[in-house]
């Protein structure tokens, strides 16, 4: 079990307020419109403190951005906006505003270790080569030197006996090997802070452990600080002094792991945590997993990102035109009716791509009679679904179809509550 | 040295064509290195003590392949011949992969609009027919290097420069995405050392192949400027190609030998050459390349007794 500060150690790295977007090309024909491209918000902003000396994860699906908070760490991503501040020997440095050689040299205090050990080492480099590529590019040490101490780190992350692997190139060794590799590579250089991207999700189940393990070992003996990303709670819960569950480029709730694991708050984390195969047949949980897929990041949804998988959302989750769609289709998805139904309803909403646009009214079908017979029909047969909580009001447009207002859409921030942070309108203070 | 492996334990058609075209072009590079001793008289001597050779000679003790009409003797000319193919044909590859090769790297690292401009012009060039090309490079260097070989090498270097930046700035291009150049840039590693030591060892595995390739064009777009009278002077050095225009008039005259001899030469030092090219591409390109299992054969089964023992 690894060691839990008991007080609140410094922060080492600090983000505020960090944002990563990336503009999306588009296609070729919008591309020479000149058409305005959409932006993917990887990251949209996340205050995390990273504490000297202890293990934050940071989970997530795909896509949520885990990886790209990483990168941007160690200024691999460029941040858009907010800051990286980086606590060092020397003073605080800010992340984000650096750039070539400053950048560079930060990189011997803040390190990384990448997900597929078969790809992050050169092919064309022996191991040697690799680990010691660190203290040459920095000029830290040369000729016998750098071989001792290339050996020393080989030697620590258990690539031993050394003369075994040192002239071996990466293709020669296993899996679990090079990533002892990769890590060596990364710790050559005594660096304070390890971004682990996943490191064990590419490994077979029998050395993730050993890995895990060597992780854990070399931070007591160097003093390192990790931010261990991964998708999997359950080497997580093993692994972390604190987690951070990360949904669409945002942190919905941080906190000790135990505290997470025993009572968590945000829905999201909820869902993840049923997601957990089980072992025992007789604890079966209940797998209430979260439906649909995570949403697009260009356009993300209002209010609460996780509003439209959420089985407990509310009125002010942020409920709008684009949430009618899957309530419609699972209404035809799920009723036996026959064909005839199908089309008369269909006629009914008319065009179903006029509600992708996001908006917190939207007007449906050219009938209004017809159209509140229909949503009526579709409310009774979920009474509970959450949606209908989030539409304010249903009246008579002058166009001649159903005007639905939904109420105003709540962004929750990160707020205490107990022992940890959460993002969700049912947890917490409001500050005023 | 896993690269020498590979070629040394291929197996099958490639290994023939290789090693033929191996064994031809060492004929032809032996000739060239050793013109002084081999050949029996220098590429511009037609008389020997103030007696001038026969002019359209056939065969004799002291020219085993005759005269030509110039009463130069053939085969010191095939020699001596050999000689300036290779220097030029050597002189234009490297040179072309020398430029090439890190023009590709840079442009396709550091991509935009440097990377357009070049692929532009490189491209510019590439769509041009390689012997008009060249004609028109040794044009251009006529005025200042003259007919000699370097001028021919350089005009030939032209062409063959965008094959090579083709290729690399191709295979840079999605290199650079590569999670070992993300490791590099993360371990603090300038652009100059991520180029040098970490792109140029995994982006110019394909160069050897377009090397040898372009070696045999290049040898027979030599011969075609020569035979055109555009290549290299005959005061120079000797060229097949210009001895085999000059040969075409006189075999209306019957004078076979003087025309056979050259063109001879230059087939078989293409043919040489694309076959260690193709070989080669056999070989070290994994989408080509099937490497044949090896049959395993045991020994005789020991009997019982001696296996205890």
């Amino acid at each position: 079990m690894p060691t839990r500060p008991e007080t609140a150690s410094p922060a080492v790295v600090e983000t505020a307020g960090l944002e990563v977007h990336y503009q999306l090309q588009g296609g070729a024909l919008s591309r020479l419109l000149g058409l305005r491209s959409r932006t993917v918000k990887a990251v949209d902003g996340v205050d995390l403190q990273l504490r000297r000396g202890e293990v934050l994860g940071v989970v997530g699906e795909s896509g949520s951005g885990k990886t790209t908070l990483g990168r941007a760490m160690l200024g691999l991503a460029p941040t858009t906006a907010g800051s990286i501040t980086y606590h060092g020997s020397d003073g605080a440095a800010v992340v984000s505003d650096m750039k070539g050689k400053a950048l560079r040299r930060l990189r011997t205090d803040v390190q990384m270790v990448f997900q597929d050990p078969g790809a992050a080492l050169n092919p064309t480099m022996t191991i040697e080569q690799a680990v010691g590529h660190p203290l040459k590019i920095h000029g830290l040490a040369s000729g016998e030197e750098l071989t001792r101490r290339v050996h020393e780190t080989l030697e620590k992350v258990g690539l031993a006996p050394v003369e075994r692997f040192a002239d071996k190139y990466p293709r020669d060794l296993s899996g679990g090997q090079k990533q002892r590799a990769v890590i060596a590579r990364a710790i050559v250089m005594g660096p304070e802070v390890l971004v682990a991207d996943e490191p064990v999700s590419m490994l077979d189940m029998s050395v993730r452990a050993k890995i895990l393990q060597l992780m854990l070992d070399l931070k007591d003996e160097l003093g390192l600080t990790y931010v261990y990303i991964t998708h999997d709670l359950a080497s997580a819960k093993y692994f972390c002094d604190r987690v951070a569950i990360m949904y669409l480029g945002r942190v919905v709730e941080v906190g000790p792991t135990e505290e997470i694991f025993a009572n968590p708050k945000h829905p999201y984390t909820k869902a993840l945590l049923g997601a957990i195969p089980d072992v025992d047949p007789e604890r079966q949980v209940a797998r209430d997993l979260p439906r649909g897929e995570i949403p697009d990041a260009a356009l993300p949804p209002l209010g609460c990102s996780f509003h439209p998988r959420c089985p407990v959302a509310r009125e002010e989750c942020g409920w709008e035109s684009r949430d009618l769609r899957p309530l419609l289709e699972t209404h035809w998805t799920h009723t036996d009716g026959d064909a005839a139904d199908f089309e008369a309803e269909r006629a009914v909403v008319g065009d179903l791509d006029s509600f992708d646009t996001p908006s917190s009214t939207v007007t449906v079908g050219r009938d209004h009679e017809q159209v509140s017979a229909l949503l009526d029909r579709i409310r009774a047969e979920d009474p509970d679904e959450p949606f209908w909580t989030g539409v304010a009001r249903a009246e008579a447009d002058p166009s001649g179809g159903t005007r639905l207002t939904f109420h105003e859409p709540v962004d929750p921030r990160l707020r205490r509550s107990g022992g940890v942070d959460v993002a969700c309108v049912r947890y917490g203070e409001d500050p005023q | 040295m896993r690269f020498l492996h590979t070629i040394w334990h291929t197996k099958g058609l490639a290994r023939y064509l290789f090693w033929t075209g191996v064994v031809l072009t060492l004929v032809f590079v032996v000739l060239a290195l050793f013109a002084h001793w081999i050949a029996p008289y220098d590429f511009a001597e037609r008389r020997v003590d103030g007696v001038r050779f026969p002019a359209s000679e056939g065969p004799s003790a002291e020219h085993l392949l005759g005269t030509n009409d110039q009463s130069y003797d053939i085969l010191s000319r095939l020699i001596w011949g050999a000689r300036t193919a290779l220097q030029v044909v050597f002189g234009a590859v490297i040179m072309s992969a020398v430029i090439g090769v890190p023009l590709g790297l840079f442009s396709g690292f550091v991509g935009g609009w440097f990377d357009r401009v070049t692929v532009f012009l490189m491209d510019a060039l590439y769509s041009f027919p390689s012997l008009l090309l060249a004609i028109v490079f040794s044009f251009m260097l006529r005025d200042v290097l003259g007919g000699s070989i370097v001028a021919a090498a350089l005009s030939l270097t032209a062409i063959y420069i965008p094959q090579y930046f083709r290729v690399v700035r191709n295979t840079t291009v999605s290199a650079r995405e590569s999670t070992y150049v993300e490791a590099a840039r993360a371990i603090g590693a300038p652009p100059r050392t991520i180029m040098g030591r970490y792109l140029f060892g995994n982006v110019v595995q394909s160069v050897p192949v377009i090397g040898t390739l372009n070696a045999a064009d290049a040898l027979s777009t030599l011969a075609a400027l020569g035979f055109l009278g555009l290549g290299i002077q005959p005061t120079e050095a000797s060229e097949w190609g210009y001895d085999l225009s000059r040969a075409l008039d006189n075999v209306a005259a019957g004078d076979f030998a003087s025309a056979f001899w050259p063109g001879l030469a230059i087939i078989l030092f293409i043919t040489a050459l694309t076959l260690v090219g193709e070989g080669l591409n056999e070989t070290l390109n994994p989408t080509l390349r099937r490497r044949r299992l090896q049959k395993v054969t045991f020994g005789p089964r020991p009997s019982r007794e001696e296996a205890i023992r």
